[in-house]
């Protein structure tokens, strides 16, 4: 077992001088922040002189998480994955969200290459004022040509400005793509080194310092792969020990991963400590594959392997039904199971409402106010809305657990004076929310009219019962 | 963090302090609660080992550096009980087969470490009434909704079915009052229509739910129907004796919280119920409205369980049809596709999350999730030779050229 981070083994290695100049006043206190994760060892000075230089990449070492972070790609668009720390979510929040790449083939029109890289970058789906993309490219050398795949790869990053995968198991294909397509500077994924051309794929990576990718079915031979590599300068590598798709091999890349994921974190096993990659794209190989079916099993085995410690996948389809309910997975996974994500609360105003316009009553939980806030705004609705602070919960759960308080109304009413920017005394509760119209009357003296359950039907409840 | 542990923390830091003579500790403000977290195997700010290589001469190595893998194979204290659903002509009951979920040694899919026993099971939702469902579900059982025996058989023989969950929703005040007596009757219906196991559900009405199941709990007597369900805001009470009285197995339900779950199951176990009639209902979440809630509240009842919490050693049900609540899988959009091919996606990947994280048995609404989660269990419990793992006929390594433009 490795040395574990705990507060006496980090104390340990720093000055212990409590000199302050870290900002914190002392160092046990600077040991609490490194443990917070809300401070790193450069934070205190000291502790970069040269004769703490050994004490220094200890406490570097003891705070690296057991899965490396790997960042794939160079500036704005940076992918960084891996970073994780334990086996289950509710141990600790998961950080970097599982990347998503779309495959081009080399074997593609120009044109249809171009259209693809574009599509996939102006990908943007707003949920919960999130935006969530797709993530990269993985181009993939299907011509077995090194000049096309040069061409092509070049192709596709003038076309597009987010980090590649070059996917090939011919050294020399990658070779031609990196320097002939000109993407060495933009540090893709070197997609993958193997058993038999392990040599030629690692000089390329450390010659321009790209992250690699492993590939071998048997994870005797992955921990080979990552242990000579390792050794041979590479630090940046990512783990496929191959994405089954079918039968019972299914079963197999299910516990692969689950067996590399818990050797590194709870063993302390540094050579299989990588952020791991599926393909689910797999489940288009093959001729005469149907597009609907296909593109609905290449979501839910994303699904699959999301819920399983996929760090980066590759999948094929661009159809929005499809990747709309992998993406909102990956959101759910990757937020932090011990508080609420919530928003401000107070008066809004939507579109530009006037003295006869509606006021509207909603909570402060994210979900809850970026879902009505949009079928409010896409409605075309001028409206007020007041966003009551539930401590982040939803209506039903508030009014259940008592986080809904009206006379928290009647505060945001006179702070915002709500009075003198409408004429009548009208307000709109969720439907959920009926059971407090009455005390809602009571502290408001407003009147209450209870509202559809449902924040999409709105509209139509508005042109029923408002003027 | 257990006592002890805490305790000799407590005396290190109090040594450390002594050593250090003028340590001012009073800032450090660190709870016990935050001590379990900080304590954790492994923590550590998103740093970067910098050049911490071994150096070793890059010429060496020309051939590839030996390692072998071993599973890491662990061993749970406790595990789940094993609870069986409907009852056989030798058990007493009428029904084909009885099907068993629970049982487990490990969570669930640690294949490596264990299979374990029984594989999740799938129920589909039967109502006593026409209602209104998303359209994509509805197209499926048009034909059936006016009556819950035909609905019952085309789910168990058409759509494979293991069990059939009929609710009984009818007998809300507010819809069409029928009572618990006329509804028992339309338990006993479904049990001649199908040979299939039942889950007899409420309508949610806290008065009538438990007068209800008391009338279908006597005459299906025998048949260890599941009752659904059993919580605090009810009279549970008399759910479990009827259940108690006439064979059957209990839902225990409660809304998102470990702790009112495990309390719940005590109350249960208190009034004579054993383990072995009860399962568990912590409630599932649609993907995108809480599912994230749910994956954690389910994967830590199986571990609590597994480490041998005995309140917590029960099966999970998840009902995934709880999915269709989600506007993104019944609404109508430009944006996100045909709602027909994304409905189903969006119940295929609530339950394929439920299941990865301990769900055991799975209410479900639509055809096409009960034939994929079907297909995947049969997969992830298929024997596969090693060999064929490593020279799968599929050639997984010629993706790079084998998927088409
Ligand atoms: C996720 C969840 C939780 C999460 C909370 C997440 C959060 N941040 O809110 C957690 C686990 C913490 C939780 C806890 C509890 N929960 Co809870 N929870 C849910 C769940 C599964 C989803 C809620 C949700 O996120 N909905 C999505 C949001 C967007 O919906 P919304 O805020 O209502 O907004 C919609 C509408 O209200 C409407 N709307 C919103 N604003 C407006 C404004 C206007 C003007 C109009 C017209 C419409 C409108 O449109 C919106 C979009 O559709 C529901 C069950 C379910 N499937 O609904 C149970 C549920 C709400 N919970 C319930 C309960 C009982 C609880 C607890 C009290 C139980 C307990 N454990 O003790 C606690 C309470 C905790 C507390 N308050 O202290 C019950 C409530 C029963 C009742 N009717 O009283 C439910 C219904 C489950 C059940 N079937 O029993 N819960
Ligand atoms: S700067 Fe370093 S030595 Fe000084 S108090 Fe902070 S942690 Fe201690």
């Amino acid at each position: 077992m490795p040395e574990k981070a705990s507060l006496l083994s980090i104390y340990s290695y720093l000055p212990q001088t409590n000199c302050g100049e870290c900002g914190e006043p002392n160092c046990m206190v600077f040991v609490s922040k490194l443990l917070e994760r809300k401070a790193n060892p450069e934070d205190c000075p000291p502790l970069k002189k040269p004769k703490y230089k050994e004490q220094m990449a200890k406490l570097v070492e003891l705070l690296v998480p057991p899965i490396r972070e790997v960042k794939i790609g160079v500036g704005e668009d940076v992918v960084k994955i891996g970073g994780k720390e334990v086996m289950y979510r509710h141990e600790l929040t998961y950080h970097n969200p599982t990347a998503i790449a779309i495959d081009v083939s080399d074997l593609m029109d120009d044109g249809k290459i171009v259209e693809r890289c574009r599509a996939v970058e102006a990908f943007s789906l707003v949920r919960i004022g999130e935006r969530l993309r797709l993530n990269m490219i993985a181009v993939r050398c299907a011509s077995k040509d090194p000049d096309r795949f040069s061409y092509v790869t070049s192709l596709v990053a003038r076309s597009c400005k987010l980090p590649l995968i070059l996917c090939s198991f011919d050294p020399k294909s990658l070779r031609a793509a990196l320097e002939g397509g000109q993407v060495a500077n933009r540090r893709p994924l070197l997609y993958a080194a193997t058993e038999e051309n392990w040599r030629e794929v690692s000089e390329l990576a450390k010659q321009y310092n790209c992250p690699v990718a492993v590939f071998a079915l048997n994870l005797g031979s992955v921990k080979s792969l990552t242990k000579t590599l390792k050794a041979r300068g590479i630090q940046d590598m990512i783990i496929d020990f191959g994405t089954h798709t079918e039968g019972g091999l299914l079963k197999e890349s299910v516990n692969n991963s689950v067996m590399v994921r818990r050797v590194a974190v709870q063993r302390g096993d540094k050579d299989m400590g990588y952020p791991i990659m599926f393909i689910p794209a797999m489940v288009w190989m093959g001729e005469e594959v149907d597009p609907v079916t296909t593109s609905y099993k290449e979501a839910y085995i994303a699904s699959l392997f999301l819920n399983r410690y996929a760090d980066l996948i590759i999948t094929h389809t661009m159809e929005v039904w499809s990747l709309l309910p992998v993406i909102t997975l990956r959101q759910n996974i990757y937020t932090d199971p011990r508080k609420p994500v919530s928003v401000d609360s107070g008066l809004r105003t939507i579109g530009s409402p006037h003295e006869k316009s509606p006021v509207l009553l909603t909570t402060n939980f994210s979900l809850t106010y970026y879902t009505v806030a949009n079928d409010l705004e896409s409605a075309g609705i001028d409206c007020y809305l007041v966003v009551l602070n539930t401590e982040g919960l939803a209506v039903e759960v508030s009014v259940a657990g008592g986080q809904f308080h009206p006379s928290d109304i009647k505060d945001i009413f006179s702070s915002v004076n709500m009075e003198e920017k409408v004429k009548h005394r009208k307000l709109i509760i969720p439907g959920l929310a009926a059971r407090l119209k009455g005390d809602i009357e009571d502290s408001t003296n407003w009147e209450v009219i209870v509202g559809p359950r449902d924040s999409s039907q709105i509209k139509g409840f508005l042109s029923k019962y408002w003027g | 963090m257990k006592e002890k542990e805490t305790e000799a923390l407590t005396k290190k830091l109090i040594e450390l302090v002594e050593r250090l003579g003028d340590l001012e500790i009073e800032n450090v403000e660190i709870k016990a609660e935050e001590l379990t977290l900080i304590l954790q195997p492994v923590i550590g700010a998103m740093v970067q080992a910098p050049q911490l290589l071994p150096k070793v001469e890059e010429k060496a190595l020309e051939t590839l550096l030996k390692a072998e893998f071993s599973p890491p194979i662990e061993a749970y204290p406790g595990e789940v009980v094993e609870v069986r659903i409907g009852a056989t002509k030798s058990d007493g009951g009428s029904r084909r087969k009885v099907v068993k979920i629970g049982g487990e040694k490990t969570m669930p899919f640690y294949s490596f470490e264990l299979l374990n026993p029984n594989r999740p099971a799938f129920t589909m939702d039967v109502f006593d009434m026409p209602i209104t469902l998303a359209k994509s579900v509805m197209q499926h059982f048009e034909d059936v909704m006016q009556d819950p025996a035909d609905w019952a058989k085309k789910c168990v023989e058409d759509f494979g079915a293991d069990i059939v969950s009929l609710n009984l929703v009818s007998t809300d005040p507010t819809i069409k009052d029928v009572s618990p007596k006329d509804a028992a009757k339309t338990v006993e219906k479904v049990l001649q229509a199908v040979d299939a196991p039942l889950v007899i559900g409420g309508s949610g009405n806290k008065v009538k739910d438990p007068l209800m199941l008391e009338a279908a709990a006597e005459v299906a007597s025998g048949e260890r129907c599941v009752l659904n369900s059993a919580n605090v805001d009810n009279d549970y009470k008399r759910i479990v004796s009827a259940a108690k009285r006439y064979g059957h197995v209990v839902v225990a339900f409660t809304p998102m919280d470990i702790n009112n779950q495990k309390k719940l199951n005590r109350l249960l176990l208190d009034e004579g119920l054993p383990k072995e009639q009860i399962i568990m209902d912590p409630t599932t979440a649609a993907l995108g409205y809480g599912l994230d809630y749910t994956i954690s509240l389910m994967e830590r009842i199986k571990l609590s369980g597994l480490l041998g919490d005995s309140d917590l050693q029960m099966p999970i049900l998840s009902p995934s049809s709880n999915a269709w609540g989600a506007r993104e899988a019944w609404m109508k959009s430009e944006e996100f596709g045909p709602k027909e091919y994304r409905g189903p996606l969006w119940e295929t990947v609530t339950a394929i999350t439920t299941m990865m994280a301990g769900g055991d048995l799975f209410m479900l609404s639509h055809p096409a999730t009960v034939r994929v989660l079907k297909g995947l269990v049969e997969s992830l419990y298929e024997e596969v030779d090693v060999e064929h793992v490593y020279k799968p006929s599929k050639k997984i390594q010629d993706w790079i050229t084998d998927i088409g433009v």
